[in-house]
């Protein structure tokens, strides 16, 4: 039997949902207007004012908000609320090392724990489960809101965070637990402990919710087997509120977008133009009912598709794809999200040459990220004392800016190979897409 | 009274030593003393010729990142103990060896060795003391020349 969290919004009639979104992007886009004088600039560039917006049908009127402009309004530019009302602060690795600050007010985490609780009963969650919570806390906004919905749905709650895994299954083995919430690399992790362990008949988890990365179908099938569960996926991102902005159903033919918070439009990323429904392109979305962190119009850089066909689950709201790749070039290793050019600056500011490449792989469902980098005369030595604490240093550099391991590999000048003298900076052999 | 090794950055994958050693053939350069330093992705090869600063602008203009580092090369004499002598004269007047290769001429019952010192001038400085005079490159081009 299907479970709702909030039945009367997750199966409303798709006129109501309209009804919520014109009434609620008006306001909005006044609040804005009002409040975020980095976004009214913007308006009043493109000759939009808060009375051109009277439903959804003017969106398209609106910017676009990009990661950019988030790196520009740092820290507090993009801010719709006085920070007196403001009761939290997370955040996600940016470009150049500046960070993503999103701030929420006690509305707006009160909302983004709603939309993790609507995930964790469509996973089959209820008050009689133990729900696992092995993404990580701090400022990832993984465990926040997991932690946040399975506490709405009066779950018994263990926040564990990620790492140490032996604790990991100790926990899951004693406390029964039945719920876990991870990345599917990390789930694909434990799943060949507890088999290692030949722990396997001691656990009790029944489901799980993976996201913060992308997975493939053949992943989610070798964890469902390796754990005896039923995976689910649930997409969102910092800048939006986190987790939750779309979940899995028991049909797993894609997420359902909180369309009550969310409106959700593909556009075409050359032109900005905005596709018919059905189309391939980049997932833009506008925030209904953020107060804190407002973004109208925000580019995910996430290709999609979105469809509206009826689900077997009786939700409503519209559905999106799987990612099936990004528009721009970040990656998501280890569910961290890395871009070449953090990358780049590392390897400038400890004078190596900007001839490098970047090298995903996942072996047994878990990442690796190498980083190769061509030798150049500065950086040589006839001691491989020498070159090697170089090497560290760059590996230790590199760990402070992406907040992830990757191996450096010193390679030969010029043996990066260069497509019309311009250096193919990512090779992704994860075929995740 | 050192000679110059030049030390050239190599990949550790198949046929890459083979590659190098192509083009010191085809410039007709001939290496006196090879040495090779691993690590799991890259070597350090380190080679002595007859006429380093020729040799390091081939190679260089062939694309390889390379150095030229003056070491101490030292004639051994062929006698139980020989090495051990130098060594300790090194160690006891606190000289750090980084590495060191031993290669031979084909003239006497001599072994060479090259050491690769922190600091060249007092390792020179305490060899000589002790009668042991380092060689210096026309010492070395002799040793093969002489025999032609």
């Amino acid at each position: 039997m299907e479970r709702y969290y909030q039945p009367e919004i997750e199966c409303a009639s798709r006129e109501q949902i309209l009804s919520w979104q014109n009434e609620r992007l008006v306001k909005q886009v006044r609040h804005v207007y009002d409040n975020v004088p980095y976004y009214r600039k913007k308006m009043e560039e493109k000759g939009v004012t808060p009375d051109d917006i009277r439903s959804v049908e003017d969106l398209h009127k609106l910017p676009f908000l990009t990661k950019a402009d988030l790196r520009d309004a740092y820290p507090y530019g993009l801010c719709g609320e006085p920070l007196s009302k403001c009761v939290r602060i997370q955040s996600t690795s940016g470009t150049t090392g500046r960070r993503v600050v999103a701030f929420y007010t006690q509305h707006d985490i009160d909302l983004w724990e709603d939309c993790c609780a609507r995930a964790i009963m469509a996973a089959g969650g209820t008050n009689e489960d133990v729900v696992q919570v092995s993404y990580g806390y701090g400022l990832f906004t993984g465990g926040a809101g997991l932690h946040g919905g399975s506490h709405k749905i009066g779950a018994l709650t263990l926040p564990m965070s990620s790492g140490n895994t032996d604790r990991q299954i100790q926990f899951m083995c004693d406390l029964g637990a039945t719920i876990i919430c991870c990345t599917p690399s990390y789930a694909a992790y434990l799943a060949e402990s507890i088999n290692e362990r030949g722990l396997r008949d001691q656990i009790h988890l029944k489901a799980g919710i993976f996201g913060a990365e992308a997975w493939t179908q053949e992943m989610r099938r070798d964890i469902e087997n390796s754990l005896g569960i039923k995976a689910y996926d649930i997409y969102g991102l910092t800048e939006i509120s986190g987790p939750g902005v779309a979940f899995e159903c028991s049909a797993q033919t894609g997420m359902h977008i909180n369309e009550d918070h969310f409106i959700a439009e593909i556009i075409d990323p050359e032109t900005g133009e905005v596709l018919p429904e059905g189309s391939k392109g980049e997932l833009v979305f506008t925030c209904l009912t953020k107060e804190a962190f407002p973004l109208l119009r925000y580019r995910t850089r996430d290709i999609c598709v979105l469809t509206r066909e009826k689900c077997s689950c009786g939700r409503t709201h519209v559905k999106m794809s799987k990612p099936m790749g990004r528009s721009d070039d970040m990656l998501i290793v280890k569910g961290v999200n890395v871009f070449p050019s953090q990358i780049e600056t590392v390897l400038l500011n400890k004078g190596y040459a900007a001839n490098y490449q970047i090298i995903v792989d996942r072996v047994g469902n878990s990442d690796r990220l190498e980083v190769q980098v061509e030798m150049t005369p500065e950086m040589f030595s006839d001691t491989v004392t020498l070159i090697t604490a170089r090497e560290r240093e760059l590996v230790e550099a590199l760990k402070a800016m992406l907040g992830i391991y990757a191996k450096v590999t010193l390679v030969a000048p010029k043996s990066i190979a260069r497509s019309e003298g311009k250096a193919v900076r990512i090779v992704d052999k994860r075929k995740l897409y | 009274m050192t000679v110059k090794q030049i030390s050239v950055f190599i990949e550790n994958k198949p046929g890459r030593l083979a590659e190098f050693t192509d083009i010191l053939s085809r410039n007709g350069i001939d290496m006196r003393a090879l040495s090779i330093a691993e690590t799991p992705e890259f070597g350090i090869l380190r080679i002595i010729v007859d006429d380093p600063f020729n040799a390091a602008r081939i190679i260089k203009d062939a694309g390889y990142v390379c150095s030229i580092t003056p070491v101490l090369a030292v004639a051994i004499p062929d006698e139980p103990g020989a090495l051990f002598r130098i060594l300790t004269i090194l160690g006891d007047a606190g000289v750090n060896l980084e590495y060191t290769y031993a290669f031979t001429a084909r003239k006497e019952d001599t072994a060479y060795m090259i050491f690769r010192v922190e600091n060249n001038e007092k390792a020179i400085e305490v060899l000589t003391r002790n009668g042991i005079r380092p060689l210096c490159r026309s010492d070395l081009n002799h040793m093969y020349h002489d025999e032609d």
